[in-house]
């Protein structure tokens, strides 16, 4: 089944684009409820937590579309420009962003320490070993967690979600309308084609 | 810290910074809480009178929803993470028999509980207003259907309802619902079938939802996310009256804590609200009207006490925080070997009344509905799990296609066991002691349970479903409806209000919430406690 680029515009209306959002979001173990000003020192971007350099933009989107042909059932075709352009919409100034650029680099890393180079030039076998290595396929995700629950969170889930709210995301489980897709009020009436 | 925004917090300390959260000066009335109790209030008073709302929680910003339903999809974030409740200023106790999630039951901010609500909205039953009388137990209340009647027309014109008069069972109404019902769905279909062979009537909803564009809202674009988030705010939510209010030039100051009412010996001088940069404020007015739902309404006027009224403000009867109820739910689900088209949508478009009026001593009202939202949806599925790639999907496949289930609501009785008193040794961010549940339930709603059960189950059966679940008395819970804490009555020992939703003690004081109810029935509450408030503001108007 073909990703298309309505695909893409579906996922981002689905969880948003992230930029210009004001969720300061505050850790989970101080609950909300607290004033906002507090908020945003929790919101202090991630990369730096991380302790290393951000990756530059390039090569999130090629490190995210080697995962994606990974975590993508093979079924699907069109994965680049679907996860290119999904990535146009979150890769922006947002601490989220952030996030998935801080993981994104680490990922890497460990990529180059254990395989001997970046994720996007691995073969596809050794990009599936490697996030298992890490510890991905177990965890949960974890925008805080451990390096496996956050590539968990900024990765591998940010990926399905992005897919599985799609319109042929959907499709590929026989719901069209997926949840978080507005697509419409016809589809729950249907019975099945 | 997760989906945030560095940026969007620096916004968000600028609008603390920057609003001015003063008393304003001769105001005519005082609405404490912005969920829909306290908007309508609001709206219907705002063109001529001076309007004052206080909020506890934050205005939202609508450009946010979309990341509020990540929030409700992502498996790392809880139900009350979606509208930031939780922490210091939430804190709770629970001492009942029957815990009591408290904050997936409630939202603060404007707009309150709508926010995250489900949008189903009922009429109650006649016989719901006259249990004692016609069912043999509970009070009856002061006020009956017909003196509602014309306010809930109205109130299902403010709301915007979408439904039909297809349902035998409803009470009598004179006017077709503003919009159209929702068309059955796919599920309802193979449900219809295996109704006409049991003898059971399907019949629409009433939905507080767009099926058509209403009051320049979007109708419903099919998100299916509508509990906890409608991101096309085609459901209903106050902020619609609130905006409106102010619009009409009401005053609406958001993160407003009330910390107690200060008063007389019969009449409410001020609100003492706390504001973000740790001043306490006074708001006066002719006026006050109470609507911080079912919960934080007794709450405050047990911090509200003084030498006159030791117990509480407008406690005389003792009956403040007292009968505490709920709704109970009770379910059946299981799979067919046909697909069932679940999760297109997040409402149901049909349900089953035919049993409310069966309601006697034994059995309490129930209602029966057929889910469009049964099983597993497949992108939270997704984001949880140890495989990916075609494993994953084969996974998403299996789970999900075939599900069906029915839901019901039945009643609660009140008790006074049941009831929401202070937890003398923990206290909220501002130093207040904070709320405690003490819900129990009693053996009439459990029995009713059982009986919504046998009927799912020999819908299910009927069907040919492999039954995979029953949410039976052991394994049911609360719909988060918080009723009966200030209950009214005509006999001022024996409540809080009188018909008018005016405290017996205080003259110029009423409650907008199903904190009123005397008994809850089986419906949904907040048709009611919308018509109510409405029928309020007329009160107030006429005795300013
Ligand atoms: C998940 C969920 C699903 C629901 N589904 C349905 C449904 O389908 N149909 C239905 O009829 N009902 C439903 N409800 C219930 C419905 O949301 C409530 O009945 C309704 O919102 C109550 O309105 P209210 O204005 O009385 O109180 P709320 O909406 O709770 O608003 C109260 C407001 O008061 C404010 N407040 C509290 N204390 C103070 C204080 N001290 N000072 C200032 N402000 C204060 C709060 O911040 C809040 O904004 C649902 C609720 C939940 C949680
Ligand atoms: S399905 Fe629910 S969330 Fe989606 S648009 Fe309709 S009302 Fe809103």
């Amino acid at each position: 089944m073909e990703l298309t680029r309505r695909d893409a515009t579906a996922a981002l209306a689905a969880v948003g684009a992230t930029g210009g959002i004001a969720l300061a979001a505050r850790r989970e173990a101080d609950g909300p409820g607290a004033e906002s000003g507090e908020a945003d020192r929790d919101g202090a971007d991630p990369g730096t937590e991380a302790g290393g350099a951000l990756s530059d933009d390039d090569t999130v989107r090629a490190a995210m579309i080697a995962v994606a042909t990974v975590v993508y059932p093979e079924e699907v075709e069109g994965v680049e420009g679907f996860v290119d352009e999904f990535l146009d919409g979150r890769l922006d100034g947002s601490a989220h962003a952030s996030g998935v650029r801080a993981a994104v680099g680490e990922l890497d890393g460990a990529a180059r320490s254990w395989h001997g180079a970046p994720v996007a030039e691995l073969p596809e076998s050794d990009r599936d070993r490697l996030l298992r290595e890490v510890g991905a396929d177990t965890a949960d995700e974890n925008p805080d967690g451990t390096l496996a629950e956050r590539v968990r969170y900024y990765v591998v889930n940010e990926l399905l979600l992005a897919l599985y709210a799609s319109p042929t995301g959907g499709e590929l489980v026989g719901l069209e309308n997926p949840q978080g897709h507005p697509g419409g009020t016809e589809s729950y009436r249907r019975g099945p084609r | 810290m997760s989906a945030g925004d560095a940026r969007g917090g620096e916004t968000e300390r600028a609008a603390v910074r920057d609003v001015d959260r003063s008393a304003v000066e001769n105001a005519d009335v005082c609405v404490v809480g912005a969920g829909p109790a306290g908007a309508l209030v609001a709206d219907r008073l705002a063109a001529d009178r001076e309007v004052v709302v206080l909020d506890a929680g934050p205005r939202f910003d609508p450009e946010d929803r979309l990341a509020r339903q990540e929030r409700a999809i992502r498996p790392s974030r809880d139900r009350p993470d979606v509208w930031d409740v939780g922490g210091d200023r939430d804190a709770h106790a629970n001492s009942g028999e029957w815990f009591y999630p408290l904050n997936h039951a409630r939202v603060k901010g404007i707009g309150g509980s709508t926010l995250h609500w489900q949008g189903m909205v009922m009429r109650l039953h006649e016989d719901d207003f006259a249990s004692g009388t016609e069912r043999g137990v509970g009070p009856d209340w002061p006020i009956d259907y017909a003196d509602l009647r014309p306010y809930y027309a109205e109130a299902e014109r403010e709301l915007g309802v979408a439904g039909a008069s297809d349902n035998p069972y409803a009470p009598p109404r004179e006017e077709p619902h503003p919009m159209p019902a929702f068309e059955p769905s796919h599920s309802d279909s193979l449900f219809a079938e295996a109704c006409e062979e049991l003898g059971l009537d399907m019949h629409s909803v009433p939905n507080a939802r767009n099926s058509e564009p209403y009051d320049g809202r979007s109708p419903c674009v099919g998100y299916g996310t509508c509990q906890p988030v409608c991101p096309a705010g085609a459901k209903y939510d106050a902020t619609v009256h609130v905006e409106r209010a102010e619009e009409k030039g009401a005053t609406v100051i958001d993160r407003a804590p009330v910390q107690r009412l200060e008063h007389d010996a019969d009449r409410v001088t001020a609100a003492v609200y706390a504001t973000p940069d740790g001043e306490e404020r006074r708001q006066t007015a002719d006026a006050f009207v109470v609507a911080c739902g079912g919960v934080e309404t007794p709450r405050l006027l047990l911090l509200s006490e003084s030498e006159a009224y030791p117990d509480g403000l407008a406690n005389s009867s003792g009956a403040v925080g007292k009968f505490f109820m709920d709704h109970l739910f009770a379910g059946v689900g299981g799979t067919l070997d046909e697909p069932t088209r679940q999760n297109h949508v997040g409402f149901y478009t049909s349900a089953c009344d035919q049993f409310y009026d069966e309601a006697d001593e034994e059995v309490g009202p129930f209602k029966l509905e057929f889910l469009n939202y049964a099983g597993p949806s497949p992108v939270e599925e997704a984001l949880t799990g140890d495989d990916w790639g075609d494993d994953l999907l084969e996974r998403l496949r299996d789970g999900y296609g075939t599900h069906v289930a029915m839901g019901g609501l039945v009643e609660q009785l009140p008790r006074s066991d049941s009831y929401i008193g202070l937890d003398p040794d923990r206290t909220d961010d501002r130093g207040n002691p904070v709320p405690e549940v003490h819900w129990n339930v009693g053996d009439r709603a459990l029995r009713t349970i059982e009986r919504a059960n046998e009927i799912q189950r020999a819908v299910l059966e009927e069907l040919g479903a492999e039954i995979e679940w029953v949410a039976g008395p052991d394994a049911t819970g609360p719909a988060y409806h918080h009723m009966g804490t200030t209950r009214m009555s005509a006999d001022p020992d024996a409540g809080v209000v009188d018909a008018d939703c005016r405290t017996h003690d205080l003259d110029n004081c009423w409650i907008a919430s199903s904190s009123v109810f005397p008994t809850g029935g089986a419906m949904n509450p907040t048709l009611t406690i919308a018509a109510l408030a409405l029928r309020v503001a007329d009160d107030v108007r006429e005795r300013l």
